[in-house]
């Protein structure tokens, strides 16, 4: 039971072969079993839990279910939840019990899914490598040697280790599909502005975007459907009429453009996840897809440009962090200022800081036209590409690191070295497009490797089916790891 | 460019984070290397680009002057450091 998909649950919770509370149960046994060696959740509470998914069998005795009730689920902990720590992975909100449900978890409320768990992540889902978290790193629970990938590194190796079926997860920079790729799970983020950002805890609010990691990209279109939607508390919510992302996924893909960029191939990517993506192009070729070359010059670019707009944008988020309406306070303080000054010191980590000392900086008098500005010009530069790449093409496909999960240890003391490991996934979210990646196949060490699906804005059902159809042909995204 | 130590205190300032004296050589030499990579943007002519502040070209939506919140004061105050009578608590700012 433990290996079965989203869909294969429901199907079972309909038929009466499971109670909600017999799955619940059966997954809290294993996080407690594993998760003292994964770190995968921050806060779990049996109690809650079971309460959530006795409420589900008696909505499902009522008749009331609908398709995912009682299914159970992990919510990455940026998502505020009523009555739950909703820590974001910070000292800062290590007391912060939530007195408000985000839009996504009232979304998953309402549709009856039981909440597992509150999943770790790197601090206010800053990194690359969960290692900033203030709860201590998620480790891969491929190798327990490596880095899960971040920022959404609990998700992902709960999910991989089936200590959840589907997780809650948020990509601003990569956060969904690197930590998908590194533990082997289907991760989709979708156009900017499909999920609401309302009670998500706020980065860099013109990149943050909420989405789901599961085994299957069948899993993930019946979680779109879920958590996607108009909602008026969050202002860059689109209002766009109700959709199923899962309508298209039998679609077959002959006569399917697939778009290979250049600059995704060249220097610096490692040969064993060359010969990965290489091998899952070929896949789709065989299912009738035609390969198209493509250009995206200004990739390089998103690098410095996303490390000017993320941190300026959080820097003006992270200062409603005061000590003085929610959050730690220092406890000992001259004044207000050094009060201001001190909790924060304390509340905060070192990536965190660093982050919005550097957005202060970038947005400071005299610097604003020469970082901001300029990197606001550049990711129009980056949107410009997409738009020109997806005249000729359907989807866009490529890696998503250059390398499969490193070590533990490996980057945290040089934190350039780890954002430049963000370079196939950052400019997805300056241009604000939706992307996934997929379980591909191993490294050369045994480590999961995905292939990364760039889709036009609002094709989310596009890259759900050939995401679908690719495994439907390929069983990388079946494997789990042996703990 | 790179900065000084100076630099690195009037930033800490700004963004309202004590940066003790131990601290400073390795935050300075950090943000100086954040710097070193950002300043690649430099190189590229990017005269007459519009800035791109969001994805979609959406205008803010407007609604009706109503409200929409209802009083929760309780709730959202028993997370606070220090509340009394309903006021949040900080230290004097005005003798």
């Amino acid at each position: 039971m433990i290996h079965a998909t989203l869909k294969q649950l429901s199907q079972q919770l309909a038929d009466k072969q499971v109670s909600a509370v017999e799955l619940a149960t059966e997954y809290l046994q294993r996080i407690d079993a594993l998760n003292p060696q994964l770190n995968a959740f921050i806060t779990v509470d049996r109690d809650k839990t079971l309460l959530e998914a006795a409420a589900a069998d008696a909505r499902r005795a009522a008749g009331l279910a609908g398709l995912l009730t009682g299914a159970p689920i992990a919510h990455k902990d940026i998502f505020c939840q009523q009555g739950w720590k909703t820590s974001c992975g910070s000292k800062m909100l290590d007391n912060f019990i939530s007195p408000y449900d985000a839009h996504v978890i009232e979304q998953c409320q309402a549709a009856g899914l039981v909440t597992l768990g509150r999943a770790n992540m790197d601090e206010f889902a800053m990194g690359s490598s969960n290692e900033n978290s203030y709860y201590g790193a998620v480790k891969n629970p491929w190798d327990l040697a490596a880095i899960p990938g971040g920022s959404s590194g609990g998700s992902a190796a709960a999910v991989a280790a089936r200590l959840a079926p589907v997780a809650t997860a948020t990509d601003t920079g990569g956060s969904i599909r690197q930590p998908a790729s590194h533990c082997g799970v289907t991760g989709i983020k979708p156009t900017y502005g499909v999920v609401s950002r309302f009670g998500m805890v706020a980065y860099a609010s013109s990149l943050d975007q909420g989405g789901v990691m599961a085994q299957t990209a069948e899993d993930c279109a019946l979680m779109l459907n879920v958590i996607a939607g108009f909602d008026e508390r969050d202002s860059t919510s689109l209002e766009r009429a109700k959709e199923d992302y899962s309508r298209d996924l039998a679609q077959p893909l002959a006569g399917l453009r697939v778009g290979l960029p250049r600059e995704y191939f060249a220097d610096g990517l490692a040969a064993d996840v060359g010969r990965i993506i290489d091998n899952a192009v070929s896949e789709l070729k065989k299912l009738g897809a035609e390969v198209v070359d493509i250009s995206l010059p200004n990739t390089q670019l998103s690098i410095p440009a996303y490390y000017v707009i993320a941190p300026a944008e959080a820097s003006a988020n992270l200062s409603r962090f005061d000590g003085v309406r929610y959050g730690h306070r220092a406890s000992e303080y001259k004044d207000l200022v050094d009060m201001y000054e001190k909790s924060r010191a304390e509340g905060f980590g070192s990536e965190v800081k660093r982050r919005i000392m550097v957005g202060t900086y970038v947005l400071s008098h005299g610097y604003y036209d020469a970082y901001y500005i300029k990197a606001q010009k550049i990711r129009r530069l980056i949107a410009d590409d997409f738009k020109a790449a997806f005249a000729g093409c359907d989807v866009i496909l490529g890696p998503v690191a250059p390398t499969a999960a490193f070590n533990l240890g490996e980057k945290s003391g040089d934190p350039v070295q780890m954002y430049l490991s963000d370079i196939y996934t950052l400019s997805v979210n300056l241009a604000g497009l939706p992307a996934m990646s997929v379980p591909a196949g191993f490294s050369d060490n045994g480590r999961p490797v995905g292939l990364q699906i760039i889709g036009n804005y609002f094709s989310e059902a596009k890259m759900l089916n050939v995401a679908h159809q690719f495994q439907q042909v390929t069983d990388w995204h079946s494997k789990a790891p042996a703990l | 460019m790179s900065l000084s130590h100076q630099d690195v205190a009037r930033i800490a300032r700004l963004s309202r984070i004590a940066v003790t004296d131990a601290e400073i050589d390795a935050v300075n030499r950090q943000l100086n290397s954040i710097l070193g990579l950002i300043e690649q943007m430099q190189a590229v002519n990017t005269d007459g680009i519009e800035p791109m502040a969001h994805p979609q070209d959406v205008s803010l939506r407007l609604r009706e002057d109503v409200v929409t919140e209802p009083n929760r004061r309780e709730a959202c105050q028993a997370v606070a450091p220090q509340v009394e009578k309903g006021l949040f608590l900080v230290p004097k700012v005005i003798e």
